[in-house]
């Protein structure tokens, strides 16, 4: 049944959805939720630039060009709301609107050209785990690697630099060099998982994961396993289905189960869920009666 | 000779945009005292608090903690931020909020080590925090709150002490708690520098006074500058407290 590459494939999309668990956690934290979905979408005009500067679809080339417009739409947020009046969620719409429209123009180009057809570019929109193929994989797994394993690292002065800024700049920690470089590992997981799961979407497996792990737990290492355990099963699960049936996409599927995970936490989660507050509500009003 | 000095502040200005928020602000205070940052609204008492702390990056001036220039890395430092300053709905304990206290002694990239535990175990202890050790930050009241971010402060094991209006929004036996544990803080040859709104309480709690609109007005011993004078000054005409005197 599971062929070699699906099994490979499948442990890559785990991988990926660890790893953005864990990082969509410091971004949700930092309410920087939506800059990651502007960042995803703007992740589309560099992969069509790429191809049209090149002529190639190596991975490589095309995660270099999502990853330089995917930057560049993080920091012209920035620009906007420090030198501008405008506050940052109408910052973000802006940036996503304009670097997604400007990314579908270009793969219409694309399409149009006479390579462009076979180049399989249209796969990015919402993702296709299954085209993957060895080296893509190899890509994946180092990245998603390295976005673990620096998360880890930076745990404790993230945790810091998020809750407490004036106080981490007081006893001396770098936020300016810590927020670069969180920006940039989150930039990094976009463009790991735009393959797998597409631009479109890619930015809810950095949300929903995070999102579901709050209403678990009031600890950050708690809701960052949580987080990455969420993020992993979408993955597997997601990309496994997705495999089953050809023509469907990975994306959409690893976000409906994220998104199950997150409703199953709404309504049972024992401290912020819809069930336990129900019941707390109800023992409330007999003891009220009794008394 | 300036080792003596807890804070000498020299020709400190700072503007927001073009708005000159503090203006040639010049301070010595002596070592071992408990002083009052006092001015009415807006008269720029965090903007000097975050001056003196290196937050600011347009500020013109010298500032020297015990007679050096102000560098984190040092550590002699405590902060205790306004309470709103703070993200409440982080996901963490007041543990763990007070053991980021011994974050700076460890650098960047190491865990804390068994030792840093225990001293911040002991900083919630001493602030009579140690059995909501494992509530979550959120969950406790303004004045609880307060307490957990003085025994962080306690936790790095400062010289000098800053403190940004830890009395706002707490209770009358919570703010008793904090004030004894900066006295007994002072006792031990500490500084402490609060920013502080209840001109009722200044004599009770403090021994040294500094006033400060747009820029500091008097500094010294609180029965030298807490004069109606002084205060009618700092505040002036919006002054009704002037029976508390």
């Amino acid at each position: 049944m599971l062929s070699g590459n699906l099994l490979w494939v499948l442990m890559g999309t785990m991988l990926l959805g660890i790893a953005a668990g864990i990082t969509g956690t410091f971004s949700f934290l930092q309410k920087q939720s939506l800059v990651g979905d502007a960042a995803a979408h703007a992740a589309l005009p560099g992969i069509a630039l790429a191809f049209l500067i090149t002529g190639q679809k190596e991975l490589p080339i095309l995660m270099i060009g999502a990853a330089l417009t995917s930057a560049l739409s993080v920091y012209c947020i920035q620009w906007i709301v420090t030198y501008s009046k405008l506050k940052a969620d109408a910052a973000i719409g802006l940036v996503l609107a304009v670097f997604f429209g400007i990314g579908i123009v270009l793969l219409t180009i694309v399409n149009r050209s006479p390579l462009g057809n076979q180049s399989g570019l249209n796969d990015f929109i919402f993702g296709k785990a299954a085209t993957m193929t060895k080296a893509d994989l190899t890509w994946l797994f180092i990245s998603a690697a390295i976005i673990i394993i620096v998360s880890l690292l930076l745990y404790k002065e993230w945790k810091l630099m998020i809750f407490d800024p004036v106080y981490a700049k007081g006893i001396g920690l770098p936020i300016e060099a810590l927020k670069a470089c969180l920006t940039a590992l989150i930039v990094m997981t976009i463009v790991t998982g735009i393959q797998a799961v597409g631009v479109i979407l890619m930015s809810a497996l950095l949300i929903i994961p995070a999102a579901s792990a709050k209403l678990w737990t009031r600890r950050l290492s708690t809701m960052l396993i949580f987080s990455g355990i969420t993020g992993g099963i979408a993955g597997l699960a997601g990309t496994f289905i997705s495999s089953l049936r050809t023509g469907l996409s990975t994306g959409p599927i690893i976000v409906l189960f994220a998104a199950t995970i997150f409703f199953i936490s709404y309504l049972f989660s024992p401290k912020a869920g819809q069930l336990s507050k129900y019941i707390r509500k109800v023992k409330f009003r007999k003891q009220e009666k009794l008394s | 000779m300036r080792a003596l000095e807890a804070l000498v502040v020299q020709n400190l200005s700072v503007a927001y945009d073009k708005k000159r928020v503090l203006e040639n602000a010049n301070l010595i205070v002596p070592k071992g005292h408990l002083a009052a940052i006092i001015g009415p609204n807006g008269a720029g008492k965090s903007t000097f608090l975050k001056a003196v702390l290196n937050q600011l990056p347009n500020k013109v001036g010298e500032v020297e903690i015990l007679g050096k220039a102000f560098s984190p890395k040092s550590l002699v430092v405590g902060y205790v931020p306004q309470r709103n300053a703070v993200d409440w709905d982080f996901p963490t304990t007041a543990f763990d909020v007070v053991l980021m206290g011994r974050y700076g002694s460890r650098g960047l990239m190491k865990r804390p080590t068994k030792h840093d535990k225990q001293l911040a175990m002991q900083a919630l202890t001493s602030v009579g925090m140690e059995d909501y050790a494992d509530r979550s930050i959120g969950q406790l009241s303004g004045g609880q709150q307060q307490r957990v971010f003085l025994a962080r402060a306690l936790a790095q094991n400062a010289e000098v002490y800053f403190l940004d209006e830890p009395f706002a929004g707490v209770d009358a036996a919570t703010e008793k708690t904090i004030i004894d544990i900066l006295k007994n803080l002072k006792a031990q040859g500490k500084s402490i520098f609060v920013v502080h709104h209840d001109l009722q309480t200044v004599k009770e709690y403090f021994d040294y006074t500094i006033l400060l609109n747009k820029t500091i007005l008097a500094a010294g011993k609180t029965e030298e500058v807490f004069t109606a004078e002084k205060l009618q000054q700092t505040y002036g005409g919006n002054l009704f407290m002037m029976q508390a005197l």
